[in-house]
């Protein structure tokens, strides 16, 4: 079915949400990545079996008028942490760690009978919360980008134009030039999601600028911070939003193709935006004359491998070009010469995401949202050692403290707050100094970190902060390409010196040489992630600087996270000589005399902790 | 673009200068840098040239343009501690077993760490241990002695258009490998080792065949006989302090014989040879009209990169042998057929700019009578050190003239080794005017200097005749597929794998900037100037050779695989 004209396009959402409305219920169950993991296709298929069992099936291909219960498959809710979630409306219940077994209960209870499960709601210091939306981890969020996720069918292209999809599209085409879209996108001050912050209404006008036949639009989906997942579930829950973005942006800025960047490690959006594409071509809102305004545009998806380094804009294009991903040298920028050398649009998921709804809203509603200088949302990752794990999303400028304690839930098993990654290994720790930091990208830059791809990893007192910039150096050094000196080897040596720290054998000229590489790196190297490969040192060196000396000085990690600064022993004045822990030892480490008190060999200690459990007198301890 | 720039508080004009770096070495600072090279893209990769902007901010030089009114500072002491840091970790990772290694005392890598007065390396040794691949006959990669600066994979890619060198592994893994950790041997390597004349380290160099030849220097039972191809007598002066472009010919005579060889000729003999035969084909060809053009056969790389990237075309390349070739099977037939009563061993020994040279003597089809052609070939930068370890003060050298009869050479034969040199040659050839003005006009024919793609269009006997002049292979690729899409149609094309042709190649001194080439190819046009004989057929031995060991035995100057069809090995 083709639309070929913005008549037909309203037409369409009209039609559609005629049959929408014939579904009385409807059953939205999450199938994210998160969710999937946990079975919640099998959920899917469970429920699906016994509405339509009982005849109650309605689906929005089924033109006839029928009431009954419409069952789909949604993008991610957010709240991942309580996944598998379902979602049901009318009544917006949203059910947690939802099993297979409790399928039955949901479809006679809330499906059948209108009643709640309130055994599978979420229940939150001892108060019950019946609607999704007044969950506390819902209530506190501003969801423009993820409106659509997991409300719709993510493989729908139906019901995304049923809740007006495209319609930014057609009033692009109709009402507006391109001019006047990279105006109104430059009015918005729309920064770039991906880390970088630059105004993507800028970015546009100087590609809308270039003279030149053949341009491209490039979307970078190779989301590659660990623990981010917002571009991924944005592509999965919602892909035609970020489509419509890019139409867009090819409409406004010239392009005649445009490339998604995916990471193959996403098959799940690799799958749905397949779909999408697909489904955007039959309705003849990709390819020739789209809603007959004599303008063409194609996308095509291309997969990467799972380079970090990939999400660097000139070794995106390289890599979709079938060359090794690796940076080159600016100038010529992207806008300039990017994608086969011509002038490109290169913007990340979230950021074509927010597009269909400033041109709806205009540039005004945008701004009206969030701090003058970053205006609109942010869709955040919160994962590490937080209650409520999940994808969530914020005006600009929400404080540290509302999105870890408010919406976040707080630290798990009422442990203290420590610190937060912000911006994945180009970013840096924040501790309980910035709680109160709105988060944007110049306040972030005001304390030497960034916002990145909006990566939130938290922290709890437990965790060792020498070790956590071990963790981002290792990954950092694995990652870089090779190419540039101060990258390849100074991450390197970073990492060596970092692993020599944990493993008790660090010195005090260790951390001037952290200082002195950490510096280097920055300033010299080629592209921006080596130019941030330094940054957790960097930060933690700053905030933690204690954490540090307290391994090289007194070899002593405080969380008892560095296996090799950990000390077993047996204090002498308890011991009753009973050798029950040698028996335990597994390499003989425990010696002595029976009926005098045994001592450990260091040299032989594997801290296994073996003979701890062993000891009747509770005289063997962890040091 | 134009404008000034002040430059460590010193005010420097720019004019096009693309970038930053070329403005600072203009204005007298030589800036260090192990991944510059003029005539490859800007690759930013070793950080060595970084400046301090009046923000304090750090830019690669390399890769900013110039702006007007800008302000840097190239030598501050945040650039310094970051220079020799980065060095620091570039000797980390590097084998520093410098003493033994094939590069040293020409190695960039060492050559800035003693500028950069690196005592200490603070860093715990990384580097880990990959294998030699001495599997090619004329490159030997060492990847212990990479920095990773791409030089080598870019001059394939960019100026050869050989592409067999790229990197593989990521993040510390990273290498310089031709694809799937293959050998050398096994790519389509053409051995015209440029990869090895821009790597700053020992990582690509020039296999050493320097002991091989002294074995048959100090053997008693062994007749050496060697030849100097044209181009070394204008570059080998550089390594011991002689201006580019020198001749020192006589000197090198004289070292030759100090060295202990026997007899000591001239390769332009045998280039004179080939352009006599060439010129002979050609003027078949253009008689019947058949496989036009007509490509040149001197340049081994040239050959072999045909073979393996346009087969279909092989019938359009002379079937003449180079002139390293022609004068070995001629010595060798020479010295069998005189039957001299010494009983000693007959050894050709070449001295070449060129690296792919190697490559070709070792081919199966230069044999005759079960014997090689060429038997060992060293290159420019071998002789040179041969002189060296022979303890010759070669500044004082009396200079000596070449041996006859194989030591008479035209000037045509020895303009051979620049670039436009065969082309020009087989004009001085095919021209029936035989006069100064003649030759004069010859060179205005658009055959000389550096330009990539040179053409040219002659009258000769009434016809028109369209030359080429290539140099470089990507540019001998760019030009077979213009003419194999008809776009454009010649009826000769000289081809030169090297950027200057074999002035260029690789066997000679290193520092082969556009500058250096261009010396030398005066160099050598000065040879043809105070040459008394210009033209190939008024070489009086060539006349004596074609009257008595090649009247039957002609073939000996064409590639034994027939009619010119080189095969593929």
């Amino acid at each position: 079915m083709r639309i070929k004209t913005v008549e037909q396009l309203e037409k369409t959402a009209q039609d559609v949400n005629r049959l929408l409305a014939q579904q009385e219920k409807k059953v939205l169950v999450c199938a994210g990545t998160g969710c999937v993991a946990g079975g919640s296709l099998e959920i899917y298929d469970a429920i699906k079996k016994m509405v339509e069992t009982k005849g109650l099936l309605v689906s929005v291909e089924l033109a006839e008028e029928k009431q009954g219960i419409g069952v789909k498959k949604s993008g991610c809710h957010g709240y991942c942490e309580m996944g598998p979630l379902v979602r049901i409306e009318p009544y917006d219940y949203l059910y947690l760690q939802v099993k297979l077994e409790d399928c039955e209960e949901i479809v006679e209870k809330t499906l059948i009978q209108g009643q709640p499960v309130e055994r599978l709601m979420c229940h939150w210091e001892g108060k019950l919360y019946a609607k999704q939306e007044e969950l506390p981890f819902y209530k506190k969020q501003t969801r423009i980008v993820l409106e659509n996720c997991g409300h719709m069918d993510a493989e729908s292209i139906q019901e995304y134009i049923a809740r007006g999809g495209y319609q930014a599209l057609a009033k692009a085409l109709h009402q507006m030039s391109p001019e006047q879209i990279c105006k109104e996108m430059s009015n918005a001050n729309l920064r770039g999601r991906g880390g970088g912050g630059f105004p993507a209404g800028r970015k546009w006008s100087q590609v809308l600028a270039q003279d030149n036949p053949v341009k491209y639009v490039v979307c970078n989906g190779d989301e590659g911070d660990p623990g981010a997942f917002m571009d991924r579930s944005i592509m999965e829950g919602d892909p035609h939003r970020m489509i419509e973005g890019m139409i867009i942006a090819g409409f406004a800025t010239g392009g005649s193709a445009g490339y998604i960047y995916v990471r193959a490690e996403y098959p799940l959006a690799v799958e749905r935006l397949r779909i999408a594409l697909e489904q955007a071509g039959e309705y003849g809102l990709l390819g020739k004359n789209i809603l007959n305004a004599g303008f063409d545009f194609e996308i095509l998806i291309n997969q990467g491998a799972g380079a970090f380094v990939c999400g660097e804009g000139s070794a995106l294009t390289a890599s979709i070009e079938g060359n090794r991903g690796m940076p080159r040298v600016k100038p010529p920028r992207t806008v300039e010469a990017g994608l086969w050398a011509k002038p490109t649009v290169l913007n990340n998921v979230e950021t074509f995401a927010n597009v269909p709804q400033i041109i709806m809203n205009g540039s005004e509603w945008y701004k009206s949202m969030g701090p003058e200088k970053s205006p609109g949302t942010k869709a955040f990752a919160i994962t590490g050692n937080v209650n409520n794990t999940g994808l969530i999303e914020v005006p600009m400028g929400t404080k540290l403290h509302e999105i870890i304690f408010d919406i976040g839930g707080g630290i798990k098993d009422g442990k203290k707050f420590k610190a937060v990654q912000i911006g994945g290994p180009s970013g840096a720790c924040l501790t309980e100094e910035h709680m109160d930091l709105p988060l944007d990208f110049d306040s972030l830059k005001k304390v030497d970190a960034m916002i990145g791809s909006g990566g939130l990893v938290i922290m709890d007192e437990d965790t060792c902060m020498v070790e956590v910039a071990r963790f981002f150096m290792n990954f950092t050094q694995n990652e870089s390409c090779g190419k540039c000196v101060p990258c390849r080897e100074g991450t390197k040596q970073m990492l060596q010196i970092l692993e020599r720290i944990v493993n008790g054998k660090g010195t005090m000229e260790d951390l001037n040489m952290l200082e002195e590489l950490s510096d280097t790196i920055s300033d010299t190297a080629l592209c921006g992630l080596g130019k941030t490969a330094a940054n957790p040192v960097v930060s933690t060196l700053k905030y933690f600087r204690d954490e540090y000396l307290a391994h090289v000085v007194d070899k002593k990690c405080a969380t008892g996270t560095c296996q090799a600064l950990k000390r077993i022993e047996i204090r002498q004045e308890l011991c009753k000589g009973c050798s029950k822990c040698t028996r335990a030892c597994p390499v003989n480490a425990i010696e002595g005399k029976i009926k005098q008190p045994y001592k450990v060999n260091q040299e032989k200690c594997i801290k296994c902790g073996a003979c701890l459990d062993s000891c009747p007198f509770d005289a063997i301890e962890e040091v | 673009m134009k404008g000034t720039m002040l430059i460590d508080g010193q005010n420097v004009a720019y004019d096009g200068e693309k970038n930053i770096l070329e403005v600072v070495r203009k204005a007298g600072v030589e800036l260090p840098t192990f991944c510059y090279h003029s005539e490859l893209s800007i690759y930013g990769a070793c950080r060595m040239c970084i400046v301090e902007d009046e923000w304090g901010g750090t830019i690669a030089s390399c890769s900013t343009p110039p702006k007007n009114g800008m302000k840097i500072w190239t030598n501050t002491p945040k650039i310094q501690k970051y220079r020799r840091m980065i060095l620091e970790l570039l000797l980390s990772d590097h084998n520093r077993d410098c003493t033994v290694c094939e590069k040293n005392t020409k190695c960039k890598l060492q050559e800035l760490a003693t500028r950069f007065g690196i005592k200490k390396v603070r860093f715990d040794a990384t580097h880990s241990k990959h294998e030699l691949d001495e599997s090619g006959p004329s490159i030997v990669r060492d990847p212990n002695k990479c920095i990773l600066c791409g030089d080598c994979v870019r001059m394939c890619e960019e100026v050869q258009g050989v592409g067999v060198l790229g990197f593989a592994y990521r993040g510390s893994k990273i290498k310089v490998t031709p694809a799937f950790n293959k050998q050398l041997a096994d790519v389509e390597c053409v051995n015209c080792g440029q990869c090895a004349a821009v790597c700053p380290t020992g990582a690509l160099y020039v296999k050493n065949e320097t002991e091989k030849l002294w074995d048959v220097l100090h053997s008693k039972d062994k007749r050496a006989v060697v030849q100097i191809a044209p181009a070394v007598r204008v570059a080998l002066g550089e390594e011991f302090g002689f201006a580019a472009g020198e001749i020192v010919t006589g000197k090198i005579v004289a070292a030759l014989r100090k060295l202990g060889f026997d007899e000591i000729y001239d390769t332009g003999i045998a280039a004179d040879l080939t352009v006599l035969e060439e010129t002979k084909e050609f003027m078949e060809r253009l008689k019947s009209g058949k496989d036009l053009p007509l490509f040149t056969s001197c340049c081994p790389a040239w050959v072999k990169y045909a073979e393996q990237k346009f087969p279909e075309m092989l019938g359009h390349i002379s079937t003449c042998r180079s002139p390293q070739q022609i004068f070995g099977a001629v010595i060798k037939e020479h010295y069998r057929s005189t039957k001299e009563l010494d009983r000693r061993q007959t050894i050709v020994v070449s001295v070449m700019p060129c690296t792919a040279k190697k490559y070709e003597a070792a081919k199966p089809e230069f044999e005759t009578a079960g014997e090689k052609d060429v038997d060992v070939v060293i290159t420019t930068q071998e002789l040179a050190l041969m002189i060296k370890e022979a303890g010759i003060v070669f500044d004082d050298l009396e200079g000596e003239a070449v041996d006859m009869p194989f030591g008479l050479a035209s000037g045509a034969g020895l303009i051979f080794g620049v670039t436009g040199g065969v082309a020009e040659a087989v004009l001085r050839r095919c021209y029936k005017e035989k006069t100064a003005n003649s030759l004069k006009e010859i060179t205005f024919t658009g055959v000389r200097g550096m330009d990539g793609i040179k053409e040219a269009v002659v009258e000769i006997e009434g016809k028109t005749i369209r030359l080429a002049v290539v140099h470089g292979l990507k540019n001998a690729k760019e030009l077979m597929k213009a003419v194999r899409k008809g776009k454009k149609s010649y009826d000769f094309v000289e081809v030169m794998g090297c950027p200057g042709g074999c002035i260029g190649g690789a066997g000679q001194p290193m520092n082969g900037s556009t500058a250096t080439k261009t010396q030398r190819a005066k160099g050598l046009y000065k040879v043809d100037k105070t040459s008394q004989i210009k033209r190939s057929e008024e070489n009086p031995m060539i006349m004596a050779l074609y009257n008595g060991i090649l009247q039957k035995k002609h073939h000996l100057l064409h590639n034994p695989l027939k009619s010119g069809v080189h095969t593929k090995e």
